[in-house]
């Protein structure tokens, strides 16, 4: 144990949180690896959220009415990752579609990628950087988080 | 002992890595992440309530998560402490030490993927094997033990698992005693030639098969002495195929006999079929499912009950619901014994700038589940060793006669103005309390209506005012009861709430009480911490497919999630 710590303690200045590597499905059944959700040199937004997180669905459905404006501003490019299980799991892509979200969805049932990004509950929302670093989060969502979400995509872009 | 190696193991890697960082090497030096939450209640006595003061007159539950990452290899440990556990949680969980800790190494490029120690797993749609943590419903059936993952070449993926399954928390994880041994192939024709990756058709084909065994003897049954199967295999097959806006799905899963004290040890052999069709397009998406479900529940023990070591996943064939009356009151889980089930979902948008769609569009969702007990004949006794061995027969996949639970439900949601939004919801209930024992207040079929109004007010910039309305109206049980909450948010970093739930139509006048819980929370990045007060009613508080009841309780509530 001590030396776990002892090992842990030794690693001072460790690299900024970068996007791990998990292999997900998307809504159409593709397979896709976190790790290349990257993008050079654009942002990416990673969502998590599950159909029957109300907060969440507020949350995507307010950033789809900027998404447009955000991307042709900084380039990011929205992922939507749901949590949902096996029992809501099916939901997903119909609701996906009857909103008319235009991010990329991804199913991540069983948390894996939740897990690896050290989400604890949903929403939890991620900046990710042209290069894979994690500059920004945010583990809610309120009216308004919108306008936070855009002043951090500019200051990223600058 | 053998957690204590393995934590050690992980110590010397920690310093082989540390060292060679030392050494002034320029290579990476990894990365550390992590999460924290801390869960701390305390209890004040509420007789009207049938609030309790347990004797540490405190609950807390911590957890702290680190996983170190570099390249291709990670370790990670999670830290446990229940001091004591919150109420509603399993009372046993006690103590504080490591609930979980593993080692991995993922080589993406070659497709190999092996971990030892602890890990999370799901075969298909779990009816064969899932572990997975839900941790605020205390659930966490982790597998100990060695997973391999291959991936040969794109398109095909194959897993083997040999591992014991957490059961409990004593200062350490305490394993159960099966041992669970498992395979699982998965293919996705398309992937498997460049040619076939943008056919429109995409096919996904599975199977899996997965083994316990468990030390046993005997069972006597009335004259009968019975040997008790110490290894049980269960497998299932699954195909998913989607084109253009369809996609469907069809599993079948077969388990042996497996006498256990979910279907009172009789040995009749398992079997589960799930289909599920779905149509999407922009602003329409559409969605079926049918679930007949005989005799699947697996455990690595079989005598254990409730939430202790499933191996498999079944889950409610209902919607979550998130409106506090329609989730809390009446949350229907699968009877794990067996049911025959079906539900249909329409999610539509009305298209904006025209009457009904208004604006901005209008979003209206209309979902209907039901389920059955399965078409069965029961043994009677007269029948001799079949009624003891066999228990019953299944004549059809179809529906049998008691009614499990009807859940019919449409919500239209529409953006006003720029500042104001509006929802209105509306559920039927159908739900029997005899089979899915929610209540101690009354046994059979309790019918309920429920209406919810929400409405969500921008009141000054980043400034926001949401209110829910709803009301819950029905003859059986408690009787009607009605809830408002109100939530006032100053974005990105404040919110306060206040909800109070009313049981106005209690036939005993004396319980027609006000549980009244007010909140406020501070939330900074990935930092989130909340203060409640107030009265929490008894109740049933569920996750995904699985519930748990949660007693009544008086007092202060804290939460604090972080992660790094």
């Amino acid at each position: 144990m001590l030396a776990l710590v002892a090992g842990f303690a030794v690693w001072g200045g460790l690299s900024a949180q970068q996007l791990p590597s998990v292999s997900l499905k998307d809504v159409d059944g593709k397979s896709i690896n976190t790790k290349d959700l990257v993008r050079e040199g654009q942002p990416t937004l990673i969502c998590f959220w599950a159909t029957w997180c109300s907060p969440c669905k507020r949350e995507l459905n307010t950033y789809a009415e900027y998404y447009e404006d955000w991307a042709e501003e900084t380039g990011v490019e929205i992922v939507a990752v749901s949590i949902d299980d096996q029992r809501s799991v099916r939901r997903v892509a119909p609701y996906v579609n009857s909103v008319m979200w235009d991010y990329k969805v991804l199913l991540d049932p069983n948390k894996d990628f939740a897990r690896a990004m050290q989400v604890i509950n949903v929403p939890h929302t991620f900046l990710v950087d042209g290069e894979g670093n994690i500059v920004w989060q945010h583990n809610n969502y309120a009216p308004g988080d919108e306008e936070e979400v855009h002043e951090q995509l500019l200051k990223l872009a600058e | 002992m053998k957690m204590r190696l393995i934590v050690r193991a992980l110590g010397v890697v920690a310093c082989v890595f540390s060292a060679s960082l030392l050494s002034g090497q320029t290579q990476d030096p990894g990365r550390i992440s992590g999460n924290v939450q801390m869960l701390w209640q305390s209890y004040a006595e509420d007789t009207l309530i049938g609030a309790v003061v347990p004797p540490a007159k405190t609950g807390y539950n911590a957890y702290g998560n680190v996983i170190y990452t570099r390249g291709g290899f990670s370790a990670g440990m999670r830290y446990e402490s229940y001091m004591n556990a919150v109420l509603g949680f399993p009372g046993r969980f006690k103590g504080t030490g490591i609930g979980y800790r593993y080692a991995r190494y993922a080589d993406d490029e070659r497709g190999v993927d092996i971990t030892i120690g602890n890990f999370y797993e799901q075969f298909g749609s779990g009816m064969v094997l899932r572990s997975y943590e839900e941790r605020a419903l205390g659930i966490d059936n982790a597998l100990d033990g060695m997973r391999l993952i291959l991936r040969p070449k794109p398109g095909i993926e194959l897993k083997a698992l040999y591992g014991k399954q957490r059961l409990d928390f004593d200062s350490r994880l305490i394993n159960g005693p099966g041992i669970i041994r498992a395979l699982d192939a998965t293919i996705e024709l398309n992937d498997l030639r460049e040619a076939w990756y943008d056919k429109e058709t995409r096919w996904r084909l599975g199977g899996s098969f997965v083994s316990k065994f468990q030390p046993g003897t005997t069972i006597s049954k009335d004259t009968l002495v019975l040997t008790l199967p110490q290894n049980v295999g269960t497998w299932s097959y699954r195909l998913d195929v989607q084109r253009g806006k369809w996609a469907g799905g069809l599993e079948y899963n077969r388990k042996i006999n497996d006498p256990s004290a979910d279907n009172g040890y009789v040995y009749r052999n398992g079997e589960a079929l799930l289909a599920s069709l779905s149509y999407t397009k922009r602003g329409l998406g559409i969605n079926m499912s049918a679930k007949t479900v005989d005799n699947m529940s697996f455990r690595s023990d079989r005598d254990v009950l409730l939430f202790d070591l499933p191996i498999n996943y079944i889950p409610a064939i209902t919607k979550q619901h998130t409106y506090n009356l329609a989730a809390t009151l009446y949350p229907y889980a699968t009877v794990i014994s067996g049911e025959s089930s079906a539900s249909a979902e329409v999610f539509y948008m009305i298209p904006k700038d025209t009457w009904a769609g208004g604006k901005y569009g209008t979003r209206i969702s209309f979902n209907v589940a039901a389920a059955n007990s399965l078409d069965t004949t029961r043994y009677a006794p007269s029948d001799g060793s079949d009624f003891l061995v066999r228990g019953y027969e299944r004549n059809s996949w179809g529906f049998g006669d008691e009614k499990f639970v009807r859940d019919v439900n449409v919500a239209i949601e529409r953006k006003i103005s720029k500042k104001l939004k509006m929802k209105y919801a509306y559920f039927y209930f159908e739900f029997n309390t005899l089979v899915t024992p929610v209540t101690t207040d009354f046994k059979g079929l309790v019918y309920a209506d429920i209406h919810v109004l929400e409405t969500q007010i921008q009141t000054a910039k980043r400034q926001s005012l949401r209110t829910e309305i709803q009301a819950l109206f029905t003859e059986q049980d408690k009787g009607d009861w009605g809830t408002v909450l109100l939530e006032y948010t100053w974005s990105p970093n404040w919110f306060v709430s206040v909800l109070d739930q009313y049981n106005f139509g209690n036939p005993d006048p004396a319980a027609r009480v006000h549980y009244l819980y007010g909140a406020a929370g501070w939330i900074n990045g990935p930092h989130r911490l909340s203060i409640g007060y107030g009265k929490r009613r008894e109740g049933i508080f569920c996750i995904g497919g699985v519930c748990r009841a949660v007693p009544a309780s008086n007092g202060f509530e804290v939460n604090f999630t972080t992660s790094f």
